[in-house]
């Protein structure tokens, strides 16, 4: 799924990621770890295509509509609701039942109840839910995920739990986080960056 | 149609975003009406028609760059350009619907603007109208792209008038003659080139402007 070789990232003098090579097959779970700064968010962009490698080479063998990414910010509108956020990104994705959809997973993240609040009210546990509501939107077959438990409370981690579970034996995952322990028990690869 | 269905969904997003925090509209408006104020009072009693066409047609361009300035706010603040590049739509969708937006914009200041330019200055005529909604389409095309270019970067505030007025020099040349020339059809039929041509490289080379 992905393959990289001698891959390296800078940003004028600065090189975030040296010489990272790795194999990504179908329905890996590969866990990335280091330090801040090690270059983890950078991989998942260089990933994702929002970055271009300076050097080496890249391949992600999955076309754009299948890729679900989950970055550091929540990618949504902080003037739209909950649910016009989503039903925005269910139009793109051309999801034939985005209305059945986009409610199936406000209520699984526990969201149904705020769908009509503006994303800009709520609190980062919940913008959190609301950004893995829009990763998961469209099924995607690669899921880039950085620090996915980053703001979650207790609830929304357990529901985190339990959607990866459900999901590790049909997607190929990519995620980054300096806290592996609970991703362990998915993991089938690792990649420590310094 | 997927392509039009597309460019419609971001369309109306821009225009629901606006309509909610009511931050760019407003304070176009704003200006260009208090722009026209201040020249209704700066130019002597006895100046020319042509002068105030010129003064009318500056009001509008810096309404458009406010209102430039501010079209991918939202999209820079939020990190929300990320997503719209990651959608499998054709990214050159993200630009039409944003240059329809301001599009809108732009007409909804105009509306406001024409009328006062009328009242304070002199009445206005078809050629005046003409150059104007032929600027606009210019304007959208060109300022929507320079106006993600910039979004960028963090001189942005900077960076945009920079690369936006040399390239609205033709828009104003156009917008001035079909406003005051006897014969205004040649001057709109330059804004007509100006929109086709500018409006197919800027729709051809969003992407790059938006990926790495």
């Amino acid at each position: 799924m992905i393959h990289a070789r001698a891959l390296e990232k800078r940003y004028g003098d600065k090189r975030i990621l040296r010489g990272v090579s790795l194999d990504v097959g179908t329905e890996d779970f590969l866990l990335v770890t280091g330090p801040n700064g090690s270059g983890k968010t950078t991989l998942l962009r260089l990933c994702a295509g929002l970055a271009a490698p300076s050097r080496g080479e890249l391949s992600v063998g999955v076309e754009r509509g299948r890729l679900g990414y989950l970055g550091h910010e929540p990618l949504v509108y902080r003037e739209l609701t909950a649910h016009e956020n989503l039903d925005l990104y269910g139009r793109l994705y051309r999801i034939a039942e985005r209305r059945e959809r986009t409610g199936m997973l406000l209520e699984r993240f526990g969201l149904w109840d705020a769908r009509h609040a503006r994303a800009g009210s709520f609190s980062r546990g919940m913008l959190q839910r609301l950004a893995l509501c829009r990763t998961l939107l469209h099924e995607p077959s690669l899921l880039l995920l950085d620090e996915p438990y980053s703001g979650l409370d207790d609830e929304g981690e357990r529901l985190l739990d339990r959607e990866l579970a459900e999901r590790v034996a049909r997607a190929t995952f990519v995620v980054a986080t300096h806290e592996p322990e609970r991703l362990e028990q998915f993991a089938s690869a690792r990649l420590a960056l310094a | 149609m997927t392509y039009f269905a597309d460019v419609g969904a971001l369309a109306r997003k821009d225009l629901l975003l606006e309509l909610r925090a009511r931050d760019t509209l407003p304070a176009m408006l704003l200006f260009v009406v208090s722009t026209l104020v201040v020249f209704h009072f700066v130019l002597p009693a006895e100046s020319s028609d042509l002068a105030a066409t010129g003064l009318l047609w500056v009001a509008l361009l810096f309404t458009a760059l406010l209102g430039l300035s501010r079209s991918f706010a939202a999209e820079r603040e939020q990190g929300v350009i990320d997503g719209l590049v990651l959608a499998p739509s054709d990214r050159s969708a993200i630009w039409l619907g944003k240059a329809l937006s301001i599009l809108a914009f732009l007409g909804l200041a105009e509306v406001i603007a024409l009328p006062a330019y009328a009242l304070f200055f002199r009445p206005v005529d078809a050629g005046l109208v003409g150059g104007v909604v032929l600027a606009d389409v210019g304007i959208a095309a060109v300022g929507t792209l320079l106006a993600a270019m910039a979004t960028a970067s963090r001189a942005r505030e900077l960076l945009l008038p920079l690369l936006f007025l040399p390239l609205a020099i033709p828009i104003v040349i156009g917008g001035v003659g079909a406003s005051v020339s006897g014969e205004p059809a040649r001057y709109l039929g330059l804004l007509g080139l100006y929109d086709a041509l500018f409006a197919i490289i800027c729709w051809a080379s969003f992407e790059y402007v938006v990926t790495e």
